[in-house]
């Protein structure tokens, strides 16, 4: 533990994260750009739920539409982990005292192994349900996770603002 | 100008709607909640049909039928942006109606939804304007092509400058 604390200081205590501190344009600005790709990651995650929960893309294969959508969700996810890493790194000892943000990494790693599992087991026999409407129960079930665990990761994003309060708001 | 939106201002904080809205602490970040969600969908959907138009996404769907799955859902979902950001400004009439970066984000909202609406008005009447010269390179038609990457350009950068605005209006709202 005292290495991953170690880890956290030398990055706390890095040029970068002080400038981040320091300069009133450069927080707002990261976290302008981490709202833009959050914007992005959970809206395109969501056009696959609501085809998985056959509600919407119905005439589009799921691999097809997965094919399309998944390159902008993990550019965008890029550019949120690496902007929500700049944030973090700012005031590190800070946020992983907050509960908030701890329950944000865990949600978003939640939603990771929900899709891992989902084209792992549940998927296997994509190809012979892709082009029905309706997927079967546990793809709707995969769908309905990802977009309340999405829900969450946004609602604890916002309220980390309310709890650093001198930081965000 | 000033004076008067004060004093509006003042009236809206003293209503018993924005006394709920400012005493029941979880209220705004729920409705923050709510409206970065619509944001989301309303972002997504634009910058999906952006990205078609440069043919970065879907290209192998006709414009039109993309346009016509994505760009509808805009609109009854800025109506939940419209109901959560006026909730918003009624618990917090200060922080936005005395603060020139809202102004600026509603003015780039009015640009992004005429440029959204012309959009799919366009490409549902014309489709062959927007879908023509994908693969064949004559001169007198590179035009269109390039009209048609300009306004997705344009789409994509004042959505980014609306989201970026509004995380702004935190930072620089009146004392």
């Amino acid at each position: 533990m005292s290495q991953f604390q170690d880890l956290i200081a030398y990055f706390e205590d890095s040029g970068l994260a002080e400038s981040i501190r320091e300069n009133d344009v450069l927080f707002p600005l990261i976290e302008s750009a981490h709202v833009v790709a959050i914007c992005l990651v959970v809206g395109s995650i969501l056009v696959l739920d609501l085809r998985l929960l056959g509600l919407a893309s119905i005439h589009r294969p799921v691999s097809r539409l997965t094919a399309a959508v998944l390159p902008v969700t993990w550019g965008a996810f890029a550019v949120a982990a690496t902007s929500g890493f700049l944030l973090f790194i700012s005031n590190a000892t800070k946020y992983l005292e907050n509960g908030y943000f701890v329950a944000k990494i865990l949600l978003i790693c939640a939603a990771g192994v929900n899709m891992i599992i989902f084209h792992g087991i549940s998927a296997k026999d994509l190809p012979q349900w892709e082009k029905e409407p309706m997927p079967p129960l546990r793809a709707r079930l995969a769908g309905v996770l990802s977009i309340l665990l999405w829900i969450a990761v946004v609602a604890c994003g916002r309220w980390i603002g309310f709890t650093m309060r001198e930081l965000e708001q | 100008m000033d004076a008067a939106l004060s004093e509006f201002s003042k009236w809206l904080a003293a209503t018993s709607l924005s006394h709920t809205i400012q005493t029941v602490g979880w209220i705004i970040p729920a409705l923050q909640t709510i409206h970065i969600l619509s944001v989301a969908v309303v972002f997504s959907s634009a910058v999906l049909v952006d990205f078609r138009i440069w043919r970065l996404f879907e290209r192998d769907v006709p414009l039109p039928q993309v346009t016509r799955r994505f760009l509808p859902t805009i609109w009854p979902v800025l109506l939940i942006l419209l109901l959560t950001g006026s909730l918003l400004i009624i618990g917090e009439p200060r922080r936005s109606l005395l603060n020139a970066t809202f102004y600026l984000k509603m003015a780039l909202l009015v640009v992004a939804i005429l440029l959204t609406a012309a959009l799919q008005a366009s490409i549902a009447s014309s489709p062959a304007f927007w879908e023509k010269d994908q693969s064949r390179r004559t001169a007198g038609k590179v035009p269109a092509n390039i009209l048609a990457k300009i306004l997705a350009t344009a789409s994509i950068l004042v959505w980014c400058g609306i989201l970026f605005a509004g995380r702004w209006i935190a930072y620089t709202q009146a004392g």
